[in-house]
């Protein structure tokens, strides 16, 4: 009977605790704040919450004498925190590279199915119908504010190990600046039409051999010379600019690729996508530049968001079991001590309390030693993977807050978890055994 | 050997704390499994061995075609045996998260790589079928193709007669013997011929030459030979072994290795604190029964091979479950994926890495407790000091 009535009570701590956890996982940060003032109220005004913390700081207290145990649930914690933290910051990282290179204000116009630029071909005569159709902002002098542009893949050598890498080479028309605004020239300047000349992206700088300003690369056979470098913040830094009438007379071009367009007002983008549905000599696509590079980092990100997410689940259940076991050999060891505190009138509460409150401390530790390794390590880190027009991007991971918040509630989790057990154990110790044990 | 109920009985002395050890271990060769798995599929495909094929790109990028009169040249370069190419198509099949790899290829392609294994007559039909197309086993089952169906694709980059649709009609399904490569079975092949006439933007225009040598010795004379016939022209070419060109598109993807080893440099340091900390926790425990072993005659070296084959036989047996787990986990994510994600069976190259790493871990787990064992005075350690 004891033993069945124990069982159905550990179920229902089990259902009760992934309640907790699901529960955890979605509250939002005032929440979690109200449950910690809440807590802490409890512990400074009641009887209850002030022996509570009086166990605690038993607990605590003793911590120094068993620190090669608790280093396993900080080491732990830290592991899965610091690897979760990083692949997220890797996708959270792609992600807005390719996100900020576009924006609700501009649209790209490909041949229709083409889904990136180095499939699309627009011919030369579809350019001045696509400029003059409505939605279509118009600069200074009456023009339409359009960039009919080129992207072509060229081999370039990567600095790291002198291996051949597919890069982007950027012809664009003389509005290409207007329409990106975030493009700076930080170095030099940029290229005069007609001439070879290349600015660089200081990624591509960074990345590819001899794309200092004043050097001379050959490109299909030809020499270019490096005249300037720019800087974005997005995804055109990995990306080599040049002239497109020089681009497409040296690769022997007749058509363009991809024509980019500055939108006029708020439906600029809904009167463009009707006007081009309704001219029957344009078989193309439209799309806000914001969706179209969105888009692109959709698959690898929402991968590497999953395998983020698997791989930490699989490690977080291997440290709550590392929790488990020596929250068990803590309580084990400190059987005596617990059963005195019980015998001079604890009650259960502020115990099982005083053992989670202990592993989430630890937790808690463990978590900002893996956010802050994350932090320290990968902030910044730059890594670079195919796009979708078959040439390098390159993004720098990013480490948010909003990550190291989530790594943080990951770690209390697994602390919550691996006291949860222990606690009970220490509050149902049978007292006279206890203490008679030697 | 004789000793292994011994080593038995003292894994099973506390339950739960072997238990929880164990289960850690589990996850983390669970871990290990997965992530391994994926990372020799990676590097299988990129390191085509025990076949000497060459391939030739355009210099200035793998975007760039050549064109189809540089076949004959090439097929009379000296040391060419057979030359074979191909056109990338680039379609998609009803939505672009469908991705596979689908190009036109010339006659003789499907000979030249005979690790493709397709039925002598499907090859038969393949061949004089004028729109047929063969594909990977895998693909053909993700997406339930049989022979003689009907294949839509749309088209990305080559319209034919001012449409994007294309149909193909499936005459073959090929096979991969090895394992390693089944990624390999995601491809469409069909007749560049056929692709040639029917689209409405290029004429002779190839992707990559792809060809095999009579002495595979001579690889690096015969790519110069070729890349020198092209030399100074509009048209370069570029002309590697089949693994340097597919390492250095590979690598570009990203590096996995890397991350595959990052993330488990983590989980094996904390499984080393874990277990180590468990062992250590296990022989303090038992000081006293370890000094009773020795005074029956067990010999200090006895005594150190039975903590330090506690300590492996605990991690391998978890190592082996979590490779187990994840041999069956791995088919049923990539069923639930649908496709997207590819991850076959834990490769024969896994499991030998994986044991010795469980073995590797067991010694260093077990070293300090072990020796701590080894060195027990029996007079101290009876009398509790």
């Amino acid at each position: 009977m004891e033993r069945i009535k124990k069982g159905l009570g550990n179920l229902g701590v089990v259902l009760v605790l992934a309640a907790g956890l699901a529960a955890w996982a979605v509250l939002p940060w005032y929440a979690i704040l109200a449950i910690a003032v809440g807590l802490a109220l409890w512990l400074a005004l009641t009887h209850q919450g002030r022996l509570a913390i009086a166990a605690s700081q038993m607990g605590v207290a003793s911590l120094p004498q068993r620190w090669g145990a608790s280093a396993v649930i900080v080491v732990g914690i830290a592991g899965v925190v610091g690897v979760l933290v990083a692949l997220l910051a890797m996708a959270e990282g792609f992600e807005a590279t390719l996100s900020t290179t576009g924006n609700d204000g501009s649209a790209i116009v490909l041949r229709g199915g083409s889904q990136s630029e180095t499939n699309s071909i627009i011919t030369r005569d579809q350019i001045p119908l696509i400029g003059d159709l409505a939605g279509i902002a118009r600069g200074k002098d009456g023009r339409p504010l359009v960039s009919p542009e080129l992207s072509q893949v060229v081999n370039m050598v990567t600095k790291a190990d002198g291996t051949d890498a597919n890069a982007q080479l950027r012809g664009v028309g003389p509005n290409a600046w207007e329409l990106r605004p975030q493009v700076r020239v930080i170095a030099g300047r940029k290229f005069n039409p007609g001439m070879r000349e290349l600015v660089v992206g200081q990624g591509a700088k960074k990345q590819y051999v001899g794309l200092e300003v004043g050097n001379q690369v050959e490109l299909a056979n030809n020499l270019w010379t490096v005249v300037g470098t720019f800087a974005s913040g997005d995804a055109h830094d990995s990306e080599l600019w040049a002239d497109s009438e020089t681009v497409a007379n040296t690769y022997r071009l007749t058509a363009f690729q991809s024509v980019t367009a500055k939108l006029a007002g708020k439906d600029g983008f809904a009167q463009l996508k009707a006007a081009m549905a309704a001219d029957p000599r344009l078989k193309l696509d439209v799309d806000t530049t914001e969706h179209y590079y969105s888009r692109q980092s959709e698959n690898l990100t929402q991968f590497l968001k999953i395998l983020g997410i698997v791989i930490g689940t699989i490690m977080a259940i291997g440290a709550v079991f590392g929790a488990l076991n020596t929250m068990y050999a803590a309580v084990a060891g400190r059987a005596r001590e617990i059963a005195t505190m019980r015998a001079i009138g604890f009650r259960g509460l502020p115990v099982v309390v005083a053992v989670i409150l202990e592993t989430m401390l630890l937790a808690l530790l463990g978590g900002v030693v893996g956010g802050a390794i994350a932090w320290i390590v990968f902030n910044g880190y730059t890594a670079a993977t195919l796009g979708s027009n078959f040439s390098q991007v390159m993004f720098q991971f990013k480490v948010s807050p909003e990550l190291l918040w989530n790594g943080l509630k990951w770690a209390l989790g697994i602390g919550l978890v691996g006291g949860l057990f222990p606690a009970l154990r220490a509050a149902r110790l049978p007292v006279t055994e206890a203490l008679r044990a030697a | 050997m004789k000793y292994l109920h011994l080593i038995w009985a003292a894994l099973f002395r506390s339950k739960t704390r072997t238990l929880l050890t164990l289960l850690s271990v589990v996850a983390a060769f669970l871990l290990f499994g997965m992530l391994d798995s994926v990372r020799v599929a990676f590097n299988s495909s990129a390191n085509v061995e025990g076949y000497d094929r060459l391939i030739t790109t355009s210099k200035l990028s793998i975007t760039q075609a050549l064109p189809y009169s540089l076949l004959t040249q090439i097929e009379s370069t000296p040391g060419v045996a057979n030359v074979s190419y191909a056109t990338w198509f680039g379609g998609i099949y009803k939505d672009p998260k469908n991705f596979f790899a689908n190009y036109a290829v010339g006659p003789g392609f499907m000979e030249l790589y005979p690790e493709y294994v397709l039925p002598a007559e499907q090859l038969q039909a393949f061949n004089s079928e004028r729109i047929g197309t063969v594909v990977g086993e895998s693909l053909a089952k993700q997406f339930g193709w049989k022979i003689g169906d009907d294949i839509p694709l749309q088209a990305t980059i080559w319209p034919t007669k001012g449409s994007n649709d294309w149909h193909f009609k499936l005459v073959g399904i090929f096979k991969l013997a090895d394992k390693k490569r089944e990624g390999e079975e995601r491809q469409m092949m069909f007749h560049w011929k056929y692709f040639d006439e029917a689209n409405d933007f290029i004429k002779g225009q190839v992707h990559w030459y792809v060809l095999d040598l009579d002495d595979a010795s001579k690889s690096t004379q015969v790519a110069k030979a070729i890349d020198a016939m092209s030399e100074n022209s509009d048209r370069e070419t570029k002309t590697q072994t089949e693994q340097a060109f597919n390492q250095a598109f590979f690598k570009q993807i990203g590096d996995i290795g890397l991350i595959v080893t990052a993330v488990m440099s983590a989980v094996f340091f904390t499984l080393l604190l874990l277990a180590g900390n468990t062992m250590a926790q296990a022989v303090r425990e038992r000081i006293p029964e370890l000094a009773v072993l020795k005074t029956i005659g067990f010999s200090n070296g006895s005594v150190l091979w039975l903590v330090l084959m506690e300590s492996i036989v605990l991690i391998v047996i978890g190592g082996a479950i979590g490779l187990a787990i994840a041999t069956l986990l791995m088919p049923a994510v990539s069923a639930a994926s649908g496709g997207a994600i590819q991850l076959g069976t834990v490769p024969p190259a896994t499991w030998l890495l994986g044991l010795a790493l469980m073995v590797g871990l067991g010694i260093v787990v077990g070293a300090q407790p072990a020796l701590r064992a080894m060195r027990l005075n029996i007079v101290d350690a009876l009398a509790g000091r």
